[in-house]
């Protein structure tokens, strides 16, 4: 089937199969770097894009489902090369070493702090329980986002 | 049934790299055309901060400043011979390499600027990405000038090489003494927990970490790896298992929903320090720090567990139904 959405702003049109996941067209088909395949099975939040601004699991998203629809990575959210303050803020507290968790990570903050700008730390431990980092320890990102509540 | 609060201690001596005369680093430091230098080397950064550390220990040790530092990573096609990232071995081993292959750098700048400025190498100071005759720092030619200089006026190829190796320790039949390890890196972790006896499950309040690296070529970054390897520690010792929990292998671990790994809410306070006591061996005095950092956390954990129910865990990871299976054997809970 042919679907047609908007991606990051830009309108893409692309055939897909009815099994086919959204994580792999992107990966695959749209080239979308930012998206990573970490379990394929919605344990890991790699994977996470923000549809019409909620976070999904790319990986437990039919491609066909996002036709007609906003979908969201990382790569909208700078704006002329200037970060936004929860990039800045990952960057600050060296909350990145991999990397491979940060977009998910950065985006499952932004469709939260979105919602509640001042959430309690049990409200973010929430959000983030579907986020895995093997590297970080979690403490630096926790610092990043608290930088950004506080401000 | 009760909660009851346990603590213990666990000490790590971490040999850095593979030793015994089989783990060598090569480089390569190649000037590009506009004076900027690639360092070429085929470890690989993870995201431990390698591309930093190494730019740091290059910048350093030719003179350059650390922005005109590129480091390349991975490609062994073009980078001469290295073992590659794991025991904790490439800030050590690459580091020193990049050393060696940096002032061989220095030296070819120093000559060339001594052309340029018609004076001799040995009255030339070179730091920072600039080039002054001693007692006149603000009259200085930059490093990125006289790099291209060399190659476009003088034709002179800007190459420096280097290498390392702990070489081969034979050990001495009649003391049975040798010499193994390049440099050993040390820590100590004490880990506070508190152990429901209803439930099994064990809980680690605070942990408290003190690592001795050599030097903290990038304290920043050290921090990363202390954290993150509490982190995992953690979870090795509370629930990271590929082994099936039950007896029946349609139990065993399949996925992330059975191989649970730490989250954000999981993490516990951790307090740590670092020590710095440099190492003749070390890039100016740095140690392995990667693994010795996830290393000792479960032993400390097993060790509080201990202080807290007096029943000693052997397997990890320490679940709730080993705690009630050890309990229920020492006649404890009830
Ligand atoms: S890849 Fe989608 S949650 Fe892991
Ligand atoms: S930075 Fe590596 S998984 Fe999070």
């Amino acid at each position: 089937m042919r679907i047609r959405f908007r991606l990051d702003g830009q309108s893409v049109e692309v055939d897909v199969k009815h099994t086919e996941t959204l994580l792999r067209v992107l990966k695959d088909r749209l080239g979308v770097g930012s998206v990573h395949f970490g379990c394929g099975e919605g344990s890991c939040g790699a994977c996470i894009v923000l549809i019409d601004g909620r976070p999904r699991y790319s990986c437990l998203t039919l491609a066909g489902y996002v036709d007609g629809k906003e979908v969201s990575t990382v790569a909208a959210l700078a704006r002329d090369g200037e970060l936004t303050e929860i990039q800045k803020a990952f960057v600050e507290n060296n909350a990145a070493q991999c990397g491979y968790c940060t977009p998910g990570m950065i985006l499952i903050v932004r469709a939260l702090l979105e919602k509640n700008p001042s959430p309690s730390d049990e409200e973010l431990f929430d959000a983030l329980a579907g986020n895995l980092c093997r590297c970080t320890g979690y403490v630096p990102i926790i610092n990043a986002i608290r930088s950004v509540i506080k401000r | 049934m009760a909660k009851l609060r346990g603590r213990g201690i666990a000490a790590i001596c971490y040999p850095t790299g593979m030793n015994l005369g089989g783990d060598p680093s090569q480089t390569v430091i190649i000037a590009q055309p506009d004076g900027t230098f690639v360092v070429n080397v085929a470890s690989v950064e993870l995201g431990q901060g390698l591309r930093t550390v190494l730019a740091q220990i290059a910048a350093e040790a030719i003179g350059a400043s650390i922005e005109d530092i590129e480091v390349r990573f991975g490609d062994t096609q073009l980078a001469p011979h290295d073992t590659g990232t794991f025991a904790s071995r490439t800030t050590h081993r690459m580091g020193n390499a990049i050393i060696k292959a940096g002032q061989e750098v220095r030296q070819i700048l120093l000559d060339v600027a001594s052309k340029i400025l018609e004076v001799s190498p040995q009255d030339l100071e070179i730091r920072n990405g600039k080039i002054w005759v001693r007692g006149v720092p603000d009259k200085f030619i930059s490093v990125r000038e006289v790099a291209s200089q060399a190659q476009f006026v003088y034709n002179i190829p800007v190459v420096g090489k280097g290498h390392y190796v702990k070489p081969k320790s034979i050990v001495d039949p009649e003391t049975g003494e040798s010499d193994p390890h390049s440099t050993m890196a040390h820590g100590c972790v004490v880990a506070d927990v508190e152990v429901d006896t209803e439930t099994g499950e064990v809980t680690v309040l605070r942990l408290f970490t003190v690592y001795e690296v050599g030097r903290a070529v990038n304290p920043k970054l050290v921090e990363g790896q202390i954290i993150g390897g509490a982190v995992m520690g953690l979870g090795a010792a509370l629930r990271e298992t590929v082994y099936p929990r039950y007896p029946q292998i349609i139990h065993q671990t399949t996925s992330f929903r059975e191989y649970v790994l730490p989250t954000a809410g999981d993490v516990p306070k951790i307090i740590y320090k670092i020590v710095e006591s440099p190492t003749p061996t070390g890039p100016y005095g740095a140690k392995g720090v990667g693994e010795m950092v996830a290393n000792g956390i479960a032993p400390a954990i097993v060790n509080a567990v201990y202080d807290a129910i007096g029943v000693q865990i052997t397997e990890l990871p320490i679940t709730p139904e080993k705690v009630l299976k050890a309990l229920s054997e020492k006649g404890k809970s009830k």
